[in-house]
């Protein structure tokens, strides 16, 4: 059931992809890459699905552009996946810019995972996830420096239970300032 | 290498036991219908003593627990022999029972003098018998080395109900979520402290002697690996490399820690010289590497990768360098553990129905689930290879369990309250 919106946006997952996979030969393209990042956004964003695309919506563009962290600051992923989902590309845009334009500011990248699995396994998928935020900012043109990244696997669940609700809740990466 | 010394941390204070206790308590939930009827009568105790513990019981308990004995109802005992020469064999015959346990406690100075003989009622022949003494606060200890001999001197087997059990406690959620790591005997009774932290704890990994712990704290809010003397609570900071630094493992002579770090981008098996804090990297790919066990004879590890795609079990033998995958049935198998005469693995494996406990034999290869709910994880193995203790789900908290290694008994050790996962069993402690 999770895989339905994965699908929906396909297209501008691949498109990502493509974007992430470039980030080991370099960032210094950061115009156009911004560009080809920022036109899916413009796409995507309205065909959320629920609570979570609801988080992620226009506000924290502006916020970026007015030099505020930005509001949304938590990010999910599908089932045993460590790809951007599209509808978040617009909040990871907006973190781009912000540490970019405050070269003094720092996050760490929280990745997480759900329950399922065995603790150690997920320690490392949610590094995954994590990194897959940092290959994302990197290619955006953020200083690896402004950065850092812990999993806490399936550790700190932002919410308790065995629902696929609460799974879906708690596979995520928060930035946290 | 002096340096080394120095951290040490003085953390005694702070980390030393407080009163702060996570007993846990034993519900059987599957017996064995093969299991060995045994007769164990109450102990008599002179002047009719008030004594701290009732021995017989925590002896019943220990081999009710085994999944390999089925102790006889008090209610149904035909008469109360305290040593063997008052035993008619012929009356637990009839009854069924194929042995006999009996002994009294008796004052000794200030503690108490223990004797108990087990008796082999088809043979009527008495087996073995002890004094034993014992103060006040060791006599459930003393229970459990009887325990022990009787379950050694009928399987053939040596007992482990003298070692003890880690594991990770869990309280409260979001930010003010409590982790506590505990030792307590393996019953579950007698809960220690052993650390408290607002951040997360897991990996506990028992030193072959059985005087340290590793384990994964991100109490500084960054993992890193500590290894802990568990008489002292002095402790030193092992890694804390950028990234993952998890699921220690030490080598069966103790001078090594196989682990999974990330510090080159993606998490690989490195093995720490604990003398001298060398490290030896052990993979080398893109995939995840990580929950190595090393074979009781120290020549292989076995770890998890998801080099295939999905995680599954390879074997690193040291000798050559080289892995083999060792797991093919299903999709997901991981955190294997050896099994003491290194012939078997205990692992984690999904099914169509969750998460069980399985056993592979490394011989045929053949996979048996041992468990069959749908969140058991964390297997660890009791020294004598009889149980496995796993975590597991009751409702909506965390509960340990224990299942014997032919997967025919099983048991639970809930919580008051809280969750409690992550459980190492020890070596043998004495």
């Amino acid at each position: 059931m999770q895989f339905k919106p994965y699908a929906k946006s396909l297209a501008v997952a691949l498109s990502l992809a493509f974007v992430a996979g470039c980030s080991s030969s370099g960032g210094t393209q950061d115009g156009a890459l911004d560009g080809t990042a920022g036109s899916g956004t413009g796409g995507v964003a309205g065909q959320g699905q629920g609570m979570m695309s609801g988080q992620a919506g226009g506000t924290s563009m502006q916020a970026g552009q007015q030099g505020r962290i930005p509001d949304v600051r938590t990010i999910y992923f599908d089932f045993d996946s460590d790809q951007i989902r599209s509808e978040f590309q617009s909040v990871l845009t907006a973190h781009a810019q912000y540490l970019r334009s405050n070269g003094n500011a720092r996050v760490v990248l929280e990745g997480h995972s759900d329950e399922r699995g065995t603790r150690e396994y997920n320690m490392a998928l949610g590094e995954r996830r994590a990194q897959s935020v940092e290959r994302f900012l990197t290619v955006q043109g953020v200083s690896p420096s402004q950065f850092e990244i812990v999993s806490y696997g399936e550790e700190r669940p932002a919410v308790r239970g065995h629902s696929e609700d609460a799974y879906a809740q708690n596979r995520r990466v928060v930035f946290s300032y | 290498m002096k340096r080394y010394l120095t951290l040490w941390l003085g953390a005694i204070l702070m980390f030393v036991a407080v009163q702060a206790q996570a007993d846990l308590t034993i519900e059987i939930t599957r017996g064995s219908d093969r299991a060995t009827p045994i007769a164990i009568v109450p102990f008599a105790s002179e002047g009719n003593l008030s004594l701290p513990e009732d021995v017989a019981q925590v002896i019943s308990d220990d081999l009710k627990r085994s999944g390999q004995f089925e102790p006889l109802a008090r209610d149904s005992l035909i008469s109360r022999p305290t040593r063997s020469e008052d035993v008619n064999y012929r009356d637990w015959r009839a009854v069924d029972s194929d042995y006999l346990v009996v002994g009294e406690v008796a004052q000794e100075g200030g503690g108490y003098r223990v004797q108990y003989e087990l008796l082999d009622v088809y043979g009527e022949r008495r087996m073995i018998g002890e004094y034993i003494t014992s103060n006040t606060e060791q006599l459930r200890r003393t229970a459990h080395y009887i325990s022990d001999k009787i379950y050694e001197a009928i399987t053939g087997v040596r007992g482990a109900f003298s070692t003890k059990i880690a594991y990770v406690t869990s309280q409260g959620s979001g930010d003010n979520i409590r982790y506590g790591l505990y030792v307590a005997d393996a019953d579950g009774r007698n809960s220690q402290e052993i650390l408290s932290s607002n951040q997360p704890i897991l990996s506990p990994a028992w030193s072959p002697d059985g005087s340290k712990l590793a384990y994964v704290s991100f109490e500084t809010e960054r993992p890193a690996i500590y290894i802990q003397e568990l008489g002292s609570s002095r402790r030193v900071r092992a890694t804390s490399f950028p990234g993952l630094n998890s699921a220690p493992a030490w080598s069966p002579d103790g001078r090594k820690l196989a682990m999974s770090l990330s510090k080159d981008g993606q998490p690989e098996i490195y093995v720490m010289d604990i003398a001298n804090r060398s490290f030896q990297r052990l993979t080398n790919n893109s995939a995840i590497d990580t929950e190595p066990s090393w074979s009781p004879d120290g020549s292989k590890l076995v770890f998890t990768s998801d080099r295939s795609g999905g995680p599954q079990l390879y074997r690193y033998d040291i000798a050559s360098g080289q892995a083999e995958r060792i797991t093919f049935t299903g999709n997901y198998n991981a955190r294997g553990r050896y099994s003491p005469d290194g012939e078997s693995m205990f692992l984690v494996h999904r099914s169509g129905n969750g998460y069980q406990i399985a056993k592979q034999d490394l011989e045929t290869d053949r996979l048996v689930t041992l468990t069959d709910s749908r969140w058991d994880e964390s297997p660890s193995v009791a020294p004598n290879g009889s149980m496995v203790i796993f975590a597991t789900q009751q409702g909506n908290s965390g509960v340990l369990g224990a299942v014997s290694a032919d997967g025919n008994a099983s048991f639970r050790l809930p919580a008051a309250q809280g969750d409690v996962r992550e459980p190492a069993w020890s070596p043998f402690l004495n």
